[in-house]
């Protein structure tokens, strides 16, 4: 063939494709509206279902600090304003868990649509986190409430929270999209992740206070070998403590979430070209 | 002059191996405990075998074969869906697959909110969505109704509007997959109407079909596939005669 049938854009070639992680960017950057359908067709069906719509993206987390801080206030009252501090933590905490769930579901859901149409394969994953971006905006609401009412004073630092939930983004695409890939030829993967999200929250200082493990060497292995311990860590400091979170935690919150997001990305779109095949 | 110029789709010894578990196995720790084991043994299973065949602008394939023959497979790699095991695929264009009754639809949504989402999931930005949207709903003559919830829909005003998103663009390739029993037949004839009108102004068609009325009144050529292989590729008429008395190669 001529070389004008080679390279010009409209041209499909199977021999002849780039880089599949970087063609999957690009793919995702041309659909950037569909993406922003999906998030909107999460959020607009969830809503329209419940008469009470978006009071309950709010209600839910609320309802839980409460059951919880009657439960453990008095174990942890050394605590200083324990709802906040619970409360913090928990919504960092169900970002994490509902947005890398629903990526894996999406996929799910998505595959009879990739078996009649392109799309860049990502898009459900990005779409899905997307969605839980917007439901963690939403509880940011009752979260300001809880603070104040605990007398925490709030401070400029409060600026500093896009970064720890983009950071928390960021690792929380590159964990759905590790679980999506595999999920696709093993649907038991999704009820697997389950189990896992349930003894990684304990390993996690949610509604318990980092000095429960006394011993310090100790408390370095537990906390600091979790990724989702620097997270929440990130996530809390600004609004629950009120200062900017320290370099150190910044930075390795920071590298494990590139890194995930990386390795995520990569090993999804090595594997995307097969998934075709799977169904 | 470029003899190429006329093109659109090239398969060259496009060849499609599904490679499966001879025992399906349908979790993570069964995988596991079989390879563990080294019970898990594979079998091929080969969907298209060495298909070539060139289509050139305006033309109507049809495709046709038994059930399992290899004719989704075949659309699957057309659409970009499926990438082949071996051979290369050249496309030049935007492929617009129609796809099943309301795929991709959410019932909670209104009609125009699914237009939205539909159109976006077919690659289209939103600002030519927003500036087709008129147009897709007097195609699918759903009127008032567009705001109201898809849940709300009878089957035929959910297929209406699937076909008038779907074709709404003029597309360089259409995939139409035993589909075009949309609706009740006045909205027939408008689609068909529409789908020569593509024909017409240079869109090339792929359509699987089992209805050899169909294939003969639209395709200007038909492509016999069996075990993945072609059979013969020709006149339609004569095609379908040949693949009646059945004779595989």
């Amino acid at each position: 063939m001529t070389n004008s049938l080679i390279s010009a854009p409209d041209i499909y070639d199977s021999s002849r494709r780039g880089n599949a992680i970087i063609e999957e960017l690009r793919g995702v950057y041309q659909y950037r509206d569909l993406i922003l359908q999906l998030v909107r067709r999460d959020i607009v069906a969830r809503y329209k279902r419940s008469a009470l719509g978006v009071a309950w993206t709010m209600l839910q987390p609320l309802g839980m600090m409460i059951i919880m801080t009657l439960v453990f206030s008095n174990l942890f009252h050394r605590v200083e304003g324990y709802s906040a501090y619970l409360l913090s933590g928990l919504i960092s905490w169900t970002f994490f868990s509902q947005a890398t769930t629903a990526a894996i579901h999406q996929m799910v859901w998505g595959a009879a649509l990739m078996n009649r149409i392109y799309m860049p394969r990502t898009s459900f994953s990005i779409s899905a986190i997307g969605t839980g971006l917007v439901n963690l905006l939403i509880s940011l609401v009752p979260l300001v409430v809880v603070i104040l009412m605990n007398h925490i004073p709030l401070t400029w630092n409060v600026l500093f929270l896009p970064v720890s939930m983009l950071l928390l983004a960021a690792f929380s695409l590159g964990i759905g999209l590790i679980f999506s890939t595999m999920a696709v030829s093993f649907p038991d993967v999704s009820e697997m992740y389950q189990i896992i999200l349930t003894a990684w929250m304990y390993f996690t200082p949610i509604f318990y206070p980092e000095d429960i493990i006394s011993d310090a060497t100790m408390r370095a292995w537990v906390f600091g070998l979790n990724p989702m311990y620097y997270l929440v860590k990130l996530f809390r400091a600004p609004i629950y403590e009120g200062k900017l979170p320290d370099a150190h935690t910044l930075l390795i919150a920071a590298a494990i979430s590139l890194v995930t997001l990386t390795v995520g990305w990569v090993f999804f779109c090595s594997r995307a070209d097969r998934f075709a095949y799977k169904a | 002059m470029d003899m190429y110029q006329d093109l659109v789709v090239s398969l060259k010894d496009v060849t499609v191996r599904y490679r499966a578990p001879e025992v399906r196995i349908r979790t993570f720790k069964e995988y596991m405990i079989r390879i563990l084991k080294r019970e898990v043994s594979f079998k091929e299973f080969t969907a298209l075998d060495g298909i070539d065949i060139e289509v050139k602008k305006g033309e109507t394939l049809g495709i046709i074969g038994r059930n399992g023959a290899g004719k989704s497979t075949m659309l699957k790699v057309v659409s970009r869906v499926l990438v082949p095991t071996n051979g290369r695929v050249w496309i030049r264009g935007r492929v617009s697959p129609l796809l099943e009754l309301g795929a991709g639809f959410h019932p909670e949504l209104t009609g125009r909110e699914n237009v939205y989402l539909n159109a976006t999931l077919l690659g289209h930005p939103m600002a030519e969505v927003q500036a087709r949207m008129e147009e897709i709903v007097d195609f699918a003559e759903i009127g008032a109704f567009i705001e109201a919830p898809l849940r709300t829909y009878s089957s035929g005003m959910v297929a209406r509007l699937g076909f008038a998103v779907a074709t709404a663009w003029e597309p360089e390739i259409l995939i139409l997959d035993e589909i075009l029993s949309v609706g009740d037949e006045a909205f027939r004839q408008k689609c068909q109407v529409r789908m020569q009108d593509y024909r017409a102004s240079g869109t090339t068609t792929f359509l699987v079909s089992h209805s050899m009325d169909t294939v003969v009144s639209m395709c200007s050529r038909v492509m016999w596939l069996d075990h993945g292989k072609v059979q013969a590729v020709g006149e339609p008429k004569q095609i379908i005669a040949m693949y009646r008395k059945g004779k595989v190669k």
